[in-house]
This record gives structure tokens, sequence and C-alpha cells, in this order.
């Protein structure tokens, strides 16, 4: 089944990133389903690890799935299905019908969005794409005064050799654009998060922060894997991991695990 | 006691264990049953193939297999078994002190129970760290701040009814503070494992002693830069450990940050008991070694003598164990009669 619809949906729900593990929810093996009706209303269903997971990260992940699949022309509508989650009901009306955060869950959270929240895991994301970069820096023999010296441009054209740091480079660019720390193209680019300049002297301890970071997401990412398969009985990705054509291609059962990028891979080598 | 291949003896603390009902006939809901349902996902997930079990006897196992497991086929010394209610979910609770404290009154010398109490009783909640005082006389307690209780959905540490009862605690002698972080919904808009409440309550509370289950995960890093600032914050191993056996790279990484962070006297093991059960985690732990370029990056290591302090002697120092005593003790109640 290889339909163009089909996998221009999957495309766009690549780019949808579990907030707290920064890593795309096809990665995660979060979705389920993908179904096109007549009238290309397109309907996305997705399940977590638990039935606890938190609210308002589904709430986020939901949101942004549906927002992202509309952005495709032909799609008339969009809709999510969170399954066998506690907040399954809310969090399915609060999206499809357009509500806010604030709005669906009006009695947990009175008056308040994600904006704090976002703003948290935002940070741990900069600081995780962040230190891959600077370790592959460092891999290469640059100097530490070197690598907090590095501009825009430099990093934009810089040659990795490796697949993690070439993956990462333009996602800590974009968020280093969003937030604005490094515009012009001799801008610093490496920055702490609320943009001041990094000193030669303290990358050390900086990347003793970051590595704190980078380990705890990674951690939190294989346990949701675990946790993920062992709710659906599903196998670990063996030899010859499915990717994301085999999905388009339908050759992989719509609730078997598979995966296609480096982090299966490096969990699946440890 | 574990005995090591090179034939030392290791006293074992095993600082998390349970003895649970979460069998349908006691579930009152569907959150009775995803609760447990979800502890079984933690089990098949992380446990070595042999040692998964079949669901219905992870739902509910019997005093003499907690026996086994923990004493007889496993490595423990001493267990501390931590109650739990969940009232919510079930009928007579998941864990409560007096199911704890029934199998333990068989087994003095080898379990220690620690109650659990719900701040936002008000009231009921000091009267009842009296009532588990004078008739279990306990020296801990387990604190699940994801509990649900009625409209409320979760509470925090720096809530000012649980500092009465934190204050009550400390009057009282109760000085183990055991805190699950389990995924508190309110508000919720806020992360739902945030930890800096325990910052609050280690700075408020120097008496008492923070001991954070799972060493704070899924917040490791915020946790790690918390416990090093506060001198009475302990991290307990349950699940990060059981990555020993599937990831171990993982697991190496995250003991090496508890090292560098927490440090060697503050870490205890902990099997969380049913979810895992000791044998396998006390055997792979005391086989393990951090990779080199780890041991490098982290400057740690994971000595004998670090594992040794981890498995049990950070624990005996917690609960006021002497441990020579207590292995004399012990040597001199045979264990497979007792069990009998």
């Amino acid at each position: 089944m290889g339909d163009p619809k089909v996998r221009a949906v999957w495309a766009q729900i690549e780019k949808v990133c579990d907030p707290e593990l920064d890593e795309p929810v096809t990665d995660m093996h979060f979705i389920e389903r993908v179904e096109i009706d007549r009238d290309d209303h397109v309907t996305v269903s997705f399940r977590l690890p638990t039935y606890w997971c938190s609210a308002n990260f589904a709430f986020l992940m939901a949101n942004d799935i549906r927002v992202h699949v509309e952005q495709l022309d032909w799609v008339s509508r969009a809709s999510v299905q969170l399954e066998d989650h506690m907040f399954s009901e809310q969090v399915n009306t609060g999206v499809n019908t357009g509500l806010s955060f604030q709005k669906t869950f009006a009695d947990l959270a009175p008056d308040q969005g994600l904006d704090e929240i976002r703003e948290k895991f935002r940070e741990k994301a900069f600081q995780r794409r962040q230190e891959t970069l600077l370790l592959a820096l460092r891999k290469t023999g640059w100097s530490d005064s070197r690598i907090t010296a590095m501009t825009l441009e430099q990093l934009s054209a810089f040659r990795f050799d490796d697949d993690e740091p070439a993956k990462q480079r333009p996602r800590y660019l974009a968020l280093v654009r969003e937030l604005e720390h490094a515009l012009a193209p001799d801008d610093r680019v490496f920055t702490n998060y609320d943009g001041s300049p990094l000193q030669p002297a303290d990358l050390e301890d900086h990347l003793k922060d970051l590595r704190s970071v980078r380990i705890n997401m990674e951690f939190n990412g294989a346990l949701c894997r675990g946790l993920l398969n062992a709710r659906y009985k599903e196998l670990e990705p063996s030899e010859g991991e499915p990717t994301l054509i085999d999905f388009i291609l339908d050759k992989v059962p719509p609730t078997a695990s598979g995966g296609h990028t480096k982090n299966t891979r490096q969990i699946s080598s440890d | 006691m574990y005995k090591t291949p090179e034939g030392k003896d290791i006293f074992v603390v095993d600082g998390h264990t349970h003895f649970w009902d979460g069998s349908p006939q006691n579930q009152s809901n569907i959150h009775g049953k995803q609760f447990i349902d979800c502890f079984y996902a933690y089990h098949s997930a992380l446990s070595p193939p042999e040692e998964v079990w079949e669901k219905s006897q992870f739902e509910k196992y019997t005093e003499n297999q907690l026996y086994n497991d923990l004493f007889v086929d496993g490595p423990d010394d001493v267990a501390i078994v931590q109650s739990t209610y969940l009232r919510d979910f079930y009928k007579n609770g998941f864990n409560t002190i007096e199911r704890n404290a029934k199998v333990a009154e068989k087994y003095p010398d080898r379990f220690i129970v620690n109650g659990a109490f719900d701040p936002r009783d008000g009231n009921k909640a000091l009267e009842y760290i009296h009532y588990m005082k004078e008739t279990f006389d306990i020296q801990g307690v387990k604190l699940y701040t994801a509990e649900w209780n009625g409209k409320s959905k979760g509470w925090a540490l720096n809530d000012p009814k649980a500092y009465k009862c934190f204050e009550l605690c400390e009057k009282l002698g109760i000085h183990n503070m055991h805190v699950h972080k389990g995924p508190t919904i309110i508000p919720l808009n806020k992360d739902a494992f945030d930890v800096h409440d325990v910052d609050y309550a280690a700075t408020d509370f120097q008496n008492l002693n923070w001991i954070i289950e799972h060493c704070g995960l899924p917040r490791l890093d915020d946790f790690c830069w918390i416990a090093v600032q506060e001198t009475n914050v302990y991290a307990g191993l349950a699940v990060a450990l059981p990555f020993i056996h599937s990831r171990p790279r993982y697991f190496a990484e995250i003991i090496s940050e508890l090292l560098f962070w927490v440090g060697e006297d503050k870490i205890l093991f902990g099997s969380d008991y049913a979810i895992w059960t000791p044998q396998w985690l006390v055997e792979k732990l005391w086989a393990f070694e951090l990779p080199e370029d780890i041991k490098q990056q982290a400057g740690v290591d994971l000595t004998p003598e670090i594992k040794e302090k981890i498995l049990g002697l950070n624990a005996a120092e917690l609960y006021n164990i002497d441990v020579e005593q207590r292995k004399a003790t012990l040597a001199s109640s045979p264990i497979m009669i007792a069990a009998e």
C-alpha cells in the first residue's frame, strides 16, 4: 500500500517530538494507525507507554500531530485518537474540537497553559542537542577556545563524520534561531540557554551538566520503549529494522514495533 | 546474605519491597487494573526472561513466596517493606501497614515495616502517624505523592499540610522519608514528575532523611542537582538497577552520575520486590564493572567496597542496624525452618 497520501501523513507526523524525550513520536512507536477516509479526513491513532503518562505531554503531542497533518493541502480534517490513557476522552475531545489545554482541563489546571512546561523541556532539548555537537567537535581535536568561538556560519558548514551530530545540527540550529541566540552568520553559535556566550574555561563543567541531561533523556527514552513494548506485547526490533518505507508499504503490522533511527540502533547495540 | 563468587559474605538490606494485593478481586475500578498492569509492564520489560512471572501470580503472591524470594532464594538479610494504600483504586488498599506488619511479626529480625500517610487527610493524618508509631514503632514512611484522594490527584512535599506531618514525624523519631515521585496530576500544566519539592522539604527538615526512590527518575538530572546541595538526600536504586541486565551501559551511566553527584554513602539498593526479585539484581550488581570510558568521563569508580555500602551498609546506617550483631542473630535462626 504505497499510498502517497499515507506516506505524506507519516512524513508530517515524523516532525512531531515527544517534548520530554526530544525524539520523534514515530521513533518512539507511539503511532498505531493512520487512516484516511473517502473525504480525506485523516485519523491518527496513538498510544503511550503507560495509562499514567503525563497528560500535558499527551495533549501537546496530540495537538502537534493534528496541526502537522492539517498542514497538508489535501487534508480536509485531521483527528487524533489517544488510546488507553486515563485522560483519553478529554485529550481527544479537546484536541479534535480545537479547545485549548486550559479549556480542556479547566478543573485540573485552572487558568494556566503549558508555557512553563514547554519552556522547561525546550531547555533540555537545547542542552541535549548542543552536547552532541560539542562532544563531536572535541573529538575532532578542536580546542575549547576554538569551539566556544565558533560562529553560526562555521557550524553550518562543518563536516561531521558521524551521523548523530549531523542529525542534531539542524535541530540545534533551529532552536538557536528560535531563541534568537545566533542570527547573523558571524554570531557565536554556542551559548548558554539564556544566550550568554560559553567561556572556554567553563566548557568542562558545562559539559558535565549537559551530560546529566542527556543521560536522563536517553534513559527515559529506553524506559518508555521498554514499557510500551511490554504493554502491547511487542518484540524488540531485531536485525533489519523496519524503516519509514516499511510502514508506508504496510510491511509492518500496525502494532508491531519497528524503528528507523539512530536511537534504536544505539539501544540495540548496548 | 549474599556470598560473592570470591567467597565474601555481603550484608544485604533491601531498601524497597512490597507485599501487595493488586488482584482483580481487590481492584475497585479501571485505575486499579491499570496500576498493577503498569507495574507488570515494568516487571516484564526489565526482568531477564527466566525471571518473569505469570500475571496472576504477580497480582497477588503469598507470604511464603515473599519470604522465599527475599531470604531463601534471595540474598536479603533485612528487607524494608513499604506501605502504599491507594484506597481510591483498591478495596482493601494495595499494601497497607497491617498487611505488612502481619508478615513482619513472624520474622521480626528480617523485616522493617514502614508506614504511609496522606497529608491531605489533615488531622486524621496526624492521628494516623501517632497510631503507626505506637502500634508498629515505625522508623520510616513511604510517601507517594501521586496518590489520588477523592477529587485531589496528587500532592507535593512542600504543601503546608505535609509540613505538619513532617514536624510530627521528626518529633516522634520517624526519620526516614522514602519518597516515590509517581506522576502527580495536579496542577496538570506542570511537570508531573517534578522533584523540586524535595529540595524544599529536605532544606526545611534537616533531621529527616529523604530517600528518593528510583533516584528521581524520570528526572534524574534535576534530582542530582538537588541531591548535591542537600546532605540529607539519598537515592534509592529501584527501577535504575534492573537496566543492569537489559541495558548495562545505561545503568553504568546512571550509577556513575549518582556516584558523582550524590556520592557512594547515599545510594541504597532496593529491589522494588515484587516488581523485581533481588537475587539476580544483587548478583549482577556485584559482577558489574563500569566501562573504562564512562569511568574516565565521570571520574568515579564502582569498587567492591562501594557496592557493599550500596547493598546494605548505607541502609543499615539509616535504620540503626548493628550489622555484626544482626548477622549473628540471623545466623542463629535457621532460615529454612523459619520459612516453614
